[in-house]
Parts: C-alpha cells; structure tokens; sequence
C-alpha cells in the first residue's frame, strides 16, 4: 500500500540561496500527484526533497517538515538511506546501471546492504517487476543481455522496474517520459495508471496533457521571477485544475497563455 | 542577391583553408615522429645487441663470467634473474600503490571537501615531479634505516610465510624497501589517473545508486567503480611501466643479488635490469655493453609485453 505524504513550511537551499519557499502540500496514498510548472520553478527540487536526495548537492539543505505516514523524514534520527529505500525514484533520462544485465539491473536494489536472496526468489522477483513495468514479455529471452542495449522507452521500464523490485511505498518520477517518443510514453502512462494501485507516486511533468490524463492531484509551481524564490502556486484536483482553476496564474498557465 | 552569385559562392575556397591543411601536416608530422623515434630505439638496442648472437661466444662468456664473478657464462642465464627481480619489485610496487591510489583516488574525489580535495591533488601531483635520484637518497638515509624495526617485526610474526622468512636484513636494503620506495613514485600517476576518471562518474548513474537506497560506498560499488574500471587498468600498467624502468631509486637502495629468490626481507637476493645497467656501464668495455643493451633490449620487450596485455584488458572492460 503507498503511504501519504505531507510537506508543512518547507523551504529549500541551495547554499544561501532560496530556491523554493514556504511548500505545504498533502499528497494521497495511492493517488497520482503531478507537480507542473514553469521551468525553475522548483518542482524537481521538491520532489527531490520527498527522499532527501536534494541533499546530495554539496550545501544543499532544507526546512519545514516533510512527514512520511507522521514521521518527519528530517528528524536526526532518520538515516536518508533507508528512507531512500522506503520511497523510490524514477529520473527524466533512463540510467540502467551500464555494465550490468537486464536481470542485474532489476536486482542491483535488492542485492544492496548484502541482502542475501535464493536464485528462485530473483528469478521470480525479476518476473514480477518487469511485468509491473510492462516489460516482461519483450525481454525474458535475453535478461542476461545488457540493459543499456534496450531501446530509450525499454530503458526508462527497466528503470520503473529497478525501482519497484525493492518495494518502495512512493514512487517519485522527475520528468520520466521526457525523453521518449509518444509510443513509450502512452507504455509509461498506463504503467503509471496500475502501479498507483500499489504505490503513491508523484510524477513532475513539463507536459500538461499528461498531467491531466494521469493525474488525481495537480500542483502548480510558480516563481515571480527569475533569480526569485519557487513556491506552490495553486493545488486542486486534476479536473479542478484544468476546467475551472481558482487562480489566476494557473489559469493562464493551464491555457496556454505563459511559460 | 541572384541566384547565380550564390551558386558561385559556393564554389569559392573558403577561408582558412592553408591553416587547415597545415595544422593537419602538423598533427600527421607529430604522429609518425613518435613512430621513428621509438623505431629508433628499437633498432639502437637490436643493433648493438647483436654481437651477443653473432659476436665470439667464448669472449661473450668471459664478459658475462666477469660480471657476475664466474657464476653464470651464458647470456640467458645471466639476464634471468635479473629479469626475476625486475619484474618482482614492479609487481610488489604495484599491489602496494594500487590499493592505495584508489582509496586517494577516491578521497578525492569524492569524499573530502573540496578545498582539501583540491589541495591533496596539488600534493600528488607534486610527488610525481620529484626526481627519483632524490627518492633513492630518501629512501637510502631516511627509509632504510627507519624501516628495519618494522620488517623485523614482519620477519618474527609473519616469518612462516615463505616471503616474509628472516632474519629481516639490517639494514634492510631489500626488495621490500625498494618496493615500498616504487610504490610511492608511481602512486601519483595512479592516483591523478583514478582520480580523474573517478570525477567523471556521470551523475545520473551515482543518483541511480543513491536512489535505491544505497550508501556511499554502496554506490561507488554500483557506479563509480565500474564505470571506472578500465582507466584503473591503464593508469595501473602505467604505473606498472614506470616501476619496471626505474633506475635511480633501486640502485642506491637496493643490495643486488643474482638468484630467483622470493625472500622480501633479505638483502643481496635480486636485481634489476635497468639499475644493473646503470651499476655496470662505467666500468663495462665494448662487449660488456652489448650485453648490457642486451637486457635493455630484454626489458624494452616486457614493457611492451605488459602495455599490450593492459590494452587488452581495457578492451574487455569497456566491450
């Protein structure tokens, strides 16, 4: 079952830089939750910070609360990498692991800490998360072949795939369809659709019809300036959001008429 | 504008043509001079080594019996051992530089902060510019006598593995010491080499690791590691190379021996070729440098032997 998110006062650095301010935001389980917006407005950065790899970046921090089920995944107690195990992530450009297979890349999350697993779980865990990424039945005759030979929508699967073999309960996607061409993309929209079923999933979106045709929830990102601080705009249900937005800004950007 | 002008235009040379086609001479000339020159080594050794194969085999004898104090006559028995103790001190550098020119390596480039990772670079780098004449003076005042404490420790513990059999050699101009001494003059080349292709991990795949909950050293496992794997590989036979040629270090550290012997810890066991040379050459008359070019010409071949073997290992690993 996916678990919900709830973000309160969250402001986020890059250094001294405020790139993002002040996000509250409740994210359903088991529901699509797409962030739109200008480019720079911030979305990437705050998915970012639901699994705290913003932190990655040298000087980057936060601060507010981003509470997984009521824990805050910022407490000092929190190790960020279990947390990243806890909520996975899909990126805007496939990155299967380059020298390994098919098989190897579905696997590389679990075989992580040492965890130990019997030839026939693997197998089966492979089965399973390659058919949750609709891939199943166009590689199981070559999972020992490398995973970078797949085509750029294969990829982006494989990735899906890797990403649910550890069982996360949220599923973060940072443009996962922007580099595919529209066969793929209607492949990763559908997958999107089952795998909500299981998993919360945020999707960041350059792409509005996208937005409305997956979404539950939409979240509009918008920053006065540039070189000015992003920050949640407008949040409504998908339909609200397209059809009969309560905001001005998000209105024209819905329609078209900026960014 | 017609046309007609704009076809003709077309039909003009372009500027910068001449600059084209002599940067292009240029680059060709650069390419085949490294092919002469190294020609030209080639056949300097196979020239005047050859009087050992066509030359008066009793006056060969007598050269080589002279060298060694009667204990070998033949060339091949002569160039064997040393040969021997080339190639096991290189390869003893090797194993102690490489695994700690990818820990450096790996400090750097991604785990130290970044002003201390810029200043640790500088250092490196700064030990690859010392002259290996003030290596060998280091290790012979400073190292040698330093050092004995330690290898006597190895020899009364670690003595009942055959390597380590004492009494450790006091002082101990050994393999051992040269090796530690080789091991620091090429861990900059492998260090900056690992280092280097280390920072180029695309971040894409480092977030990938990172994404599926892996730690740190998790994700340099997944990552950066293989990604690096065959720089690695080069940079180590680099290394390799400049170990096997070394001269100055190894003849003022080392005590020489002519055996095939694996005892690390013991003085007067093994040679080098090129520190042989360097040691026999003032005093050697015309066939005693033929024979001398002769194991030059032996060590010429290993070097390209082991290049070519490290070629074929970075073709297998980025295949």
């Amino acid at each position: 079952m996916g678990q919900r998110i709830d973000v309160k006062n969250l402001n986020i650095y890059y250094g001294d830089f405020l790139a993002v301010e002040d996000v509250n935001l409740d994210i359903e389980p088991n529901k699509v939750t797409a962030f739109i917006g200008p480019s720079g407005c911030g979305k990437s950065t705050v998915l970012r910070t639901l699994d705290r790899m913003h932190e990655i970046i040298p000087g980057a921090h936060c601060t507010g609360e981003v509470l997984l089920e009521g824990k805050n995944l910022y407490d000092k107690d929190v190790d960020p990498v279990s947390v990243r195990r806890d909520v996975g992530m899909v990126f805007q450009r496939a990155n299967p692991f380059p020298t390994m297979s098919i098989r190897e890349n579905v696997l590389a999350g679990v075989r992580l800490n040492n965890r130990k697993i019997s030839k026939s779980d693997a197998d089966d865990l492979v089965e399973w998360a390659l058919r949750g990424a609709n891939l199943w039945e166009e590689v199981k005759d070559r999972l020992d072949n490398p995973g970078v030979g797949l085509s750029g929508g294969q990829q982006q699967r494989l990735c899906i795939a890797r990403a649910v073999a550890v069982h996360p309960q949220v599923l973060l996607m940072d443009e996962p369809c922007s580099a595919l061409d529209p066969i793929s993309t209607l492949a990763v929209e559908d997958l999107i659709n089952e795998l909500k079923n299981d998993y919360t999933i945020v999707i960041v979106t350059h792409n509005m019809q996208q937005a409305a045709r997956i979404a539950d929830y939409t979240a509009f990102f918008n920053l006065k300036a540039v070189g000015q601080p992003g920050h949640l705009e407008y949040f409504a249900d998908t339909t609200t959001m397209f059809n009969n937005p309560q905001n001005a800004e998000a209105e024209r950007y819905v329609s078209g008429r900026f960014g | 504008m017609s046309s007609h002008s704009t076809t003709a235009a077309l039909t003009q040379p372009a500027g910068g043509k001449r600059a084209d086609k002599t940067f292009k001479a240029v680059a060709y000339a650069c390419g085949i001079l490294i092919l002469v020159v190294l020609a030209a080594v080639a056949l300097f050794l196979l020239f005047r080594a050859l009087p050992l194969i066509t030359g008066d085999q009793a006056a060969n004898s007598e050269t080589i019996s002279n060298f060694t104090g009667g204990k070998s006559t033949n060339f091949w028995q002569y160039v064997g051992p040393l040969l021997f103790g080339t190639v096991l001190v290189s390869a003893l550098a090797l194993i102690v530089a490489f695994f700690v020119s990818i820990g450096i390596a790996l400090f750097i480039s991604h785990y130290a902060p970044r002003k201390l990772a810029t200043a640790l670079s500088y250092v490196v780098d700064l030990l690859a510019a010392i002259p290996s004449v003030i290596y060998g003076l280091w290790g012979g005042l400073v190292l040698v006598p330093a050092i004995f404490p330690f290898w006597n420790w190895v020899a009364e513990y670690l003595g009942w593995i055959p390597i380590f059999a004492g009494p450790a050699s006091n002082p101990p101009r050994t393999v051992a010491t040269v090796a530690v001494v080789l091991a620091v003059m090429i861990l900059p080349i492998i260090t900056s080499m690992s280092r280097d292709i280390f920072q180029q991990t695309p971040r894409l795949q480092e977030e990938a690791a990172l994404a599926l909950g892996a730690t740190k050293w998790e994700m340099i496992k997944l990552a950066v590691l293989p990604f690096g794997k065959s720089g690695v590989v080069s940079a180590s036979m680099l290394g390799l190379g400049r170990a096997l040629g070394e001269t100055m270090a190894v003849l003022m550290i080392l005590s020489p021996g002519m055996t095939y012997s694996f005892k690390l810890l013991q003085a007067s066991q093994s040679q080098t070729i090129a520190a042989n040379i360097a040691a026999q050459y003032p005093e050697a008359n015309d066939l005693g440098v033929s024979v001398l070019i002769g194991t030059g010409l032996v060590l010429f071949v290993i070097t390209f032997v082991v290049n070519y073997i490290a070629r074929k290992i970075t073709e297998k690993a980025t295949a």
